[in-house]
């Protein structure tokens, strides 16, 4: 199994030398602006060619865009509604530096 | 029924008022002691965040122009408060990022496994050890990350925004959100499973 990636991936690179091709690490710097949709038009098409034919890139890109919508879903749900009440000696410490400083002032 | 802080806070009096502020605390205090301890992994030093926005907030209630909620204005106030409370913290950072970040073999191709993800997003987020890990992993980033990746994606703010608040540029900002979010993939592949080409 091993060498038959091995083999694709020397495959892939020299196909990657062809114009209009990225390396993946090359794709590596779009990702970011893909995911924002803030690629020029140009360089949109030569991130989605490396796409088809790079299966790492899209295994990466598939995990990285699942792990980006995990962490966001995990907060929307844990602050939905918001966890527990304020602890009430917070709530009483805020109110006795409030007293404090308008007595100092 | 007690009338809402977003309407009382346009109300100049309102930072003379304990009982406003009480209601205030009640209201939003649990909402921001979250964000605070999402910003600065630490219980103590959430707590006091908390305390000094709360503060600073009923100082400044005369300035509040109502353009936002009084909950968005108040949730600003605790996030600079906690970029201000980790500048002061200059905390070194030692965890390096290096390997959790992509790997490419000589030629510039990207070794990476074939990622099967058989249990739908909705179903992983019923589950606690998925909470948990997720939270512990973002936990575990390195401050200057970890502060970009709750910026922009649990709080919401814009690279912009997020430039502003810790007073860098935009750029700065893409590459540390990029690498963080590189980084938290790597942290919770454990969650999915791999898969044959």
């Amino acid at each position: 199994m091993k060498t038959g990636h091995t083999t694709m991936r020397k495959l892939r690179s020299a196909v990657m030398k062809l114009p209009l091709m990225l390396t993946c690490r090359e794709f590596e710097d779009f990702v970011l602006d893909y995911f924002e949709g803030t690629l020029p038009t140009k360089q949109h098409v030569i991130f989605d060619i490396h796409l088809m034919v790079c299966h790492d890139c899209r295994s990466y890109l598939a995990a990285y865009q699942r792990s980006v919508a995990l962490s966001k879903a995990v907060f929307e749900r844990l602050e939905d509604p918001v966890p527990g009440d304020v602890p009430e000696d917070l709530v009483e410490a805020i109110i006795a530096a409030k007293d404090e400083r308008y007595r100092r002032t | 029924m007690s009338e809402p802080t977003e309407q009382i806070a346009v109300n100049q009096d309102y930072a003379a008022d304990g009982n406003d502020l009480e209601r205030a605390i009640r209201e939003h205090g649990a909402a921001m002691l979250w964000v605070a301890r999402r910003l600065l992994g630490n219980e103590d030093e959430a707590r006091e965040c908390v305390q000094e926005a709360y503060l600073l907030a009923f100082a400044k209630i005369a300035s509040f122009e109502g353009r936002s909620s009084f909950r968005t204005w108040l949730h600003r106030i605790v996030v600079n408060t906690a970029l201000g409370l980790l500048r002061k913290r200059k905390r070194k950072e030692t965890e390096s990022l290096d390997d959790l970040l992509p790997v490419f073999d000589s030629d510039g191709c990207r070794v990476e496994p074939s990622w099967r993800f058989n249990e739908p997003l909705e179903r992983m987020l019923e589950r606690n050890d998925v909470q948990n890990i997720v939270c512990r992993s973002i936990a575990s980033l390195p401050e200057s990350y970890r502060i970009v990746l709750a910026l922009r994606d649990i709080e919401g703010y814009d690279t912009a925004e997020a430039a502003t608040l810790l007073e860098t540029n935009a750029g700065v900002i893409k590459t540390r959100l990029h690498r963080a979010r590189a980084a938290l993939k790597k942290k919770l592949e454990p969650l999915w499973s791999r898969g044959e080409l």
